[in-house]
């Protein structure tokens, strides 16, 4: 897994509660069997006209907007199916860290597998960074993991939780199995157990 | 100290637990089915991995397969190939599998409880959100991403932090022509979508204690509609008459001994949970939802919702998307809504019991003139005992297609879909925009509301359907 370490990014926000990942990747590209590829389909239904041209109503395909890395939403992003193609979807477009009042469980999960940062911020905060994105073109973030901040151009800072595992495997782009894997002598003790 | 049911089996399949670490939990059954599982499968052979215990491991075939005549070949060469990847995979790392001509085929969560794969007491995973419904049988089930498949393949082992436990108890006796699927969709317009983040659900209560295990299965599959880990509901007599006799239960004394195993599971009197909610069973309707995710529901009595009426703007904006995509005006009742389609399967509703309670509906009577409508068995297993029972016959016969077993026009992976703009009663889990097909409008009820929808053309109040 890639680490993350910091990230400054243009931010993208969209203002949608209840993201699921039937949204995010469309059922009729989980069919493929390899990793990659997925990264031309986020968000395929609300990104394409039934031409197949993009929608230009949708938030990803204005200008502005070009090149963006930290996308802010609405509670409970990633909601629904476990398909881990929904950050693979994120990651290969581009995304390296999303913003959010709260996210749900899998979704979560698997972000941090895939090394992207789910960082949720109270809704009054996420309100304020998502208006800031809306009314400045160019609005860029950094993100500090090790430091475990959100910090705006104009010096501000807003602190976010991690859990210091997830910390941890982040910023060493740690391959969990390898991890679990030190620990085969507990494993064959408990399965003699 | 007294603990409750979840944390009893947490605490029994702890590999490591220090202060310090995140926690290694040993999981008992790892289902796998062809679309979340290939990469995981590579990248056990990039970084020249086994699979640990194969035969801790079981395979099905689901959300692909057509079900229309096996004898022909698959049309989707997309989906054949994925399929075609899952056998191989199988074969190099000696999994058994249960393909699409066995004739234990069907939804993974409809054969693990009906091959008595899943048992009370065990952690069971797989790539699939609706995990959760094996917990019906009083196990720990759970969804999880490739990423994680792969690392269960490789370890047997998941590294996990301990959920909160949130009891949701039902009691009182549920109306007539009230189900288990109007139980947890009610329990999902009460808390909403994300009302059960970060927990594990125990379903306590009489209401709950006189479900059948098929209709438990039904509640503990939607736990993760309200975002919940998992869902479950303690063992009893019925669980253990439902498990006796299946081919992986356990067999004579060692039965017997399990089910003294079993008995020690329940939450303790005088365990607390770190959140409750209780409900009355007689308070319960018959449930339709009207937007586009499963906490967007109503009583069949009720009608569409004004946005106008949502207290938050974020709720205000996501009411009105919903009533666009779905093309609903606020204050429409909800018996006025006229259907295209009807679907009667998913891993929520297509087991024995949910086919009968349709047939019962449709028996004698025909599908609306406007309307197809279509049963998808869960397993081939449940279609040899509906055509037994003669089920197959009342649903032809009253002009519905009969299919064979898979996850079809749940998520319409395979060619089972709406057309854009078609607007559907379904038995399944999820109205997400686009779910069941592009553009494709999706109404949750129970089996019973979904045939007398297929007969009349638009929903009714199974209560006073004649």
């Amino acid at each position: 897994m890639e680490a993350f370490k910091e990230h400054v990014g243009l931010v993208v926000p969209l203002d949608r509660i209840n993201v699921d990942t039937d949204q995010i990747i469309p059922k009729q590209f989980l069919k493929r069997i390899e990793r990659t590829g997925f990264g031309e389909f986020l968000f395929n239904d609300w990104r394409y006209l039934e031409n197949g041209d993009p929608n230009p109503e949708f938030v990803l395909n204005h200008p502005r907007y070009a090149g963006a890395s930290i996308l802010i939403a609405g509670v409970n992003f990633g909601c629904g199916s476990s398909r881990e193609h929904a950050p693979w979807a994120l990651q290969q477009y581009g995304f390296k860290a999303i913003l959010a009042p709260s996210f749900a469980d899998i979704f979560r999960n698997n972000c941090y597998k895939n090394g992207i940062l789910p960082i949720a911020l109270p809704a009054d905060v996420i309100a304020s960074l998502s208006q800031a994105a809306h009314d400045t073109e160019g609005y860029q973030l950094m993100i500090d993991l090790e430091a475990q901040s959100v910090i705006c151009s104009d010096g501000t800072a807003h602190t976010f939780d991690i859990g210091d595992f997830e910390k941890y495997c982040l910023l060493n782009g740690l391959d969990e199995i390898g991890w679990t894997l030190q620990y085969e002598a507990d494993i064959a003790a408990f399965e003699n157990r | 100290m007294k603990q409750t049911m979840y944390e009893k089996i947490w605490e029994a399949h702890l590999v490591r637990a220090s202060a310090d670490e995140v926690p290694i939990l040993y999981i008992d059954t790892h289902l796998v089915h062809e679309v979340t599982s290939p990469q995981a499968f590579e990248g056990l052979r990039l970084n020249n991995r086994k699979v640990r215990r194969p035969d801790l491991t079981f395979a099905t075939m689901d959300h692909n397969v057509p079900t229309t005549d096996r004898s022909l070949p698959i049309t989707d060469l997309i989906a054949a190939k994925q399929m075609e990847t899952l056998a191989q995979n199988c074969a190099e790392f000696d999994i058994p599998l249960y393909d699409i001509d066995s004739p234990e085929q069907g939804i993974v969560h409809v054969i693990g409880p009906e091959l008595g794969i899943t048992q009370p007491g065990t952690t069971i995973v797989c790539g699939d959100s609706h995990t959760s419904t094996h917990g019906a049988l009083g196990a720990l089930a759970f969804g999880i991403g490739t990423s994680e498949i792969e690392h269960v393949l490789a370890t047997q082992c998941l590294l996990q932090q301990k959920s909160e436990t949130f009891e949701i108890r039902i009691d009182g006796t549920l109306p007539y022509g009230v189900t288990a699927k109007d139980i947890i969709l009610s329990i999902i317009g009460h808390i909403g979508i994300d009302g059960g983040n970060g927990a594990v659900v125990e379903y306590t209560g009489t209401a709950i204690r006189a479900l059948n295990i098929e209709e438990r299965m039904t509640v503990c599959n939607m736990s993760i509609e309200a975002g919940a880990r998992a869902g479950m509901i303690a063992p009893d007599d019925a669980t253990y008459q439902y498990i006796a006799g299946r081919r992986f239960a356990p067999k004579d004394e060692d039965f017997d001994a399990a089910i003294e195993r079993w008995k020690q599971l329940p939450t303790d009197d005088g365990a607390t949970y770190d959140r409750t909610l209780q409900l009355d069973a007689a308070d319960i309707a018959p449930q339709v939802t009207w937007g586009t995710n499963p906490g967007m529901v109503t009583d069949v009595t009720s009608r569409v919702p004004d946005p106008a009426d949502m207290t938050t703007t974020d709720e205000k904006r996501a009411t009105e998307h919903a009533l666009e995509y779905m093309d609903l005006q606020p204050g429409t009742p909800i018996t006025d809504i006229p259907v295209d389609r009807v679907f009667i399967g998913s891993c929520t509703n297509s087991r024995i019991s949910d086919l009968r309670a349709a047939a019962e509906v449709a028996k004698g009577r025909k599908v609306a003139e406007n309307v197809s409508a279509m049963v998808v068995p869960g397993s081939q297993a449940v279609k040899r005992q509906a055509e037994a029972e003669g089920l197959d016959k009342v649903f032809r016969e009253a002009g519905f297609e009969w299919r064979e077993a898979g996850c079809s026009m749940c998520l319409g992976m395979n060619p089972d879909t709406l057309m854009p703009g078609q607007r559907c009663a379904s038995t399944s889990n999820r109205n997400f925009e686009g779910r069941q097909g592009k553009g494709g409008r999706t109404h949750l009820v129970s089996p019973q509301m979904a045939a007398a929808t297929a007969v009349t053309g638009h929903f009714v109040d199974i209560r006073k359907f004649q």
